[in-house]
């Protein structure tokens, strides 16, 4: 698929920039060339698809198919979860959402599940992480940030928390939710899929562009390997330290995605870098900031504990699976 | 005509208001805008994602920004 482009970076390098073949400078920058158009195509397809899906779904559409199937069952949870990658909302919108929820019944505990299920799939994450190191990793990311989300949720609703969460919060009448599509052509809505996907590519591709250009500076200059002793699978600490650098770093997953297979040459293993990763994309310092508006500093703790842990576990876990 | 934008005060909310400003001057429509932060007030309009757009108290779209294009059709609309 990508042979062209492959045609492309040879032509730029040795024939229109005149480098010679076999150089350390012509293989960098043919490399460079290459791996930025690859990603810049994958991402924009990827974001492109996920935008088109979401399309078809709203949190207030969630939100009455889980007000009616009442109660904590595990299905609820595995339901939530699923709402959270396919609803989109900025982070902005948290707050306003977690209010809906509560106030239309839904336990905390589900509402949880769904919150925290939605930023921790990112779609952009999803997208580099398929264009770095394919569908496999791809899907382990889906599927462990689903896992976490279940059981935090779980957790959170079996803990019976309520009492935690601000009190103004039960008080808040939420008026008439409506939906607010209007009836959408096909063609409506392509044209605003592909309008929102060029925005978020306008808003990261600097990140990323930097990124790989770390990535290549690291790739000439640090000899492979050299993190191996500090954040190897053989330390048992590096998943752990990697998590807790990860929480307050924020949206910048766009520029660390295409670092991390230059982490993973260096010696960190594949485990720790998808915990440092999902660290980075699921726990925000800014979101915190916002959630404490509703929830009591206890809750929101044990949110963050929790939520840390099972990025954590997954780091371990995958340590182990993939080495 | 009043105009107002629901949200948090998160980089899409200021973006809407511009936008809406934009539409409403280059119609010549003399509006008058406001900001509303509450949560409270917010979820009272029915929204759960911000930014929204609301004119003449009725919600018109929420959870996005829309372009100046889209806001003049909708000024106009319910200008007349």
């Amino acid at each position: 698929m990508f042979y062209p482009v492959q045609k492309f970076a040879d032509f730029v390098v040795f024939k229109l920039l005149n480098i010679r073949q076999g150089t350390k400078l012509a293989s960098a920058l043919n490399f460079f060339i290459f791996d930025t158009i690859k990603i810049f195509i994958l991402l924009f397809i990827i974001v492109f698809v996920i935008t088109f899906i979401r399309s078809y779904f709203s949190p207030e559409k969630t939100r009455s198919m889980l007000a009616r199937s009442k109660g904590k069952t595990f299905l609820t949870h595995i339901l939530a979860a699923l709402f959270g990658i396919v609803t989109p909302f900025c982070s902005c919108s948290a707050v306003p959402l977690f209010i809906g929820f509560v106030e239309a019944g839904i336990p905390l505990g589900v509402t949880f599940s769904y919150l925290i299920a939605a930023p921790m799939v990112n779609e952009v994450a999803l997208g580099l992480l398929y264009a770095n190191f394919g569908l496999k990793i791809a899907l382990i990311y889906i599927i462990s940030g689903e896992i976490i989300a279940i059981i935090s949720g779980i957790i959170i609703g079996k803990l019976g928390l309520e009492k935690y969460v601000e009190d103004y919060v039960f008080r808040i009448k939420v008026g008439n939710v409506q939906e607010f599509e209007e009836k959408k052509t096909m063609k409506m809505r392509l044209k605003e899929t592909l309008n929102f996907t060029l925005e978020l590519i306008k808003k990261v591709w600097v990140y990323v562009v930097v990124g790989i250009g770390i990535g290549a500076w690291m790739h000439g200059y640090i000899p492979a390997g050299a993190l191996a002793s500090l954040a190897g699978r053989h330390n048992p600490f590096a998943v752990f330290i990697a998590t807790l650098i990860g929480i307050p770093l924020y949206s910048n997953a766009a520029g660390i995605i295409p670092l991390v297979s230059e982490f993973r040459r260096l010696g960190v293993s594949m485990g720790t870098s998808l915990a440092f990763m999902m660290s980075v994309t699921a726990l925000s310092l800014p979101e915190m900031i916002l959630l404490r508006r509703v929830l009591k500093p206890k809750l929101l703790a044990v949110f963050v504990a929790i939520v840390g842990s099972g990025i954590i576990l997954t780091g371990y876990l995958f340590n182990i699976i993939l080495g | 005509m009043i105009v107002k934008i629901l949200g948090g005060g998160c980089a899409n909310c200021k973006k809407l208001m511009e936008n809406a400003k934009k539409a409403a001057e280059e119609l010549g429509i003399s509006a008058q805008f406001e900001e509303v932060k509450d949560y409270e007030k917010i979820l009272g309009y029915g929204v759960m994602r911000t930014p929204a757009l609301v004119v003449n108290e009725k919600v018109m779209f929420s959870g996005r920004v829309a372009g100046v294009e889209e806001i003049k059709k909708i000024l106009k609309k319910e200008n007349a």
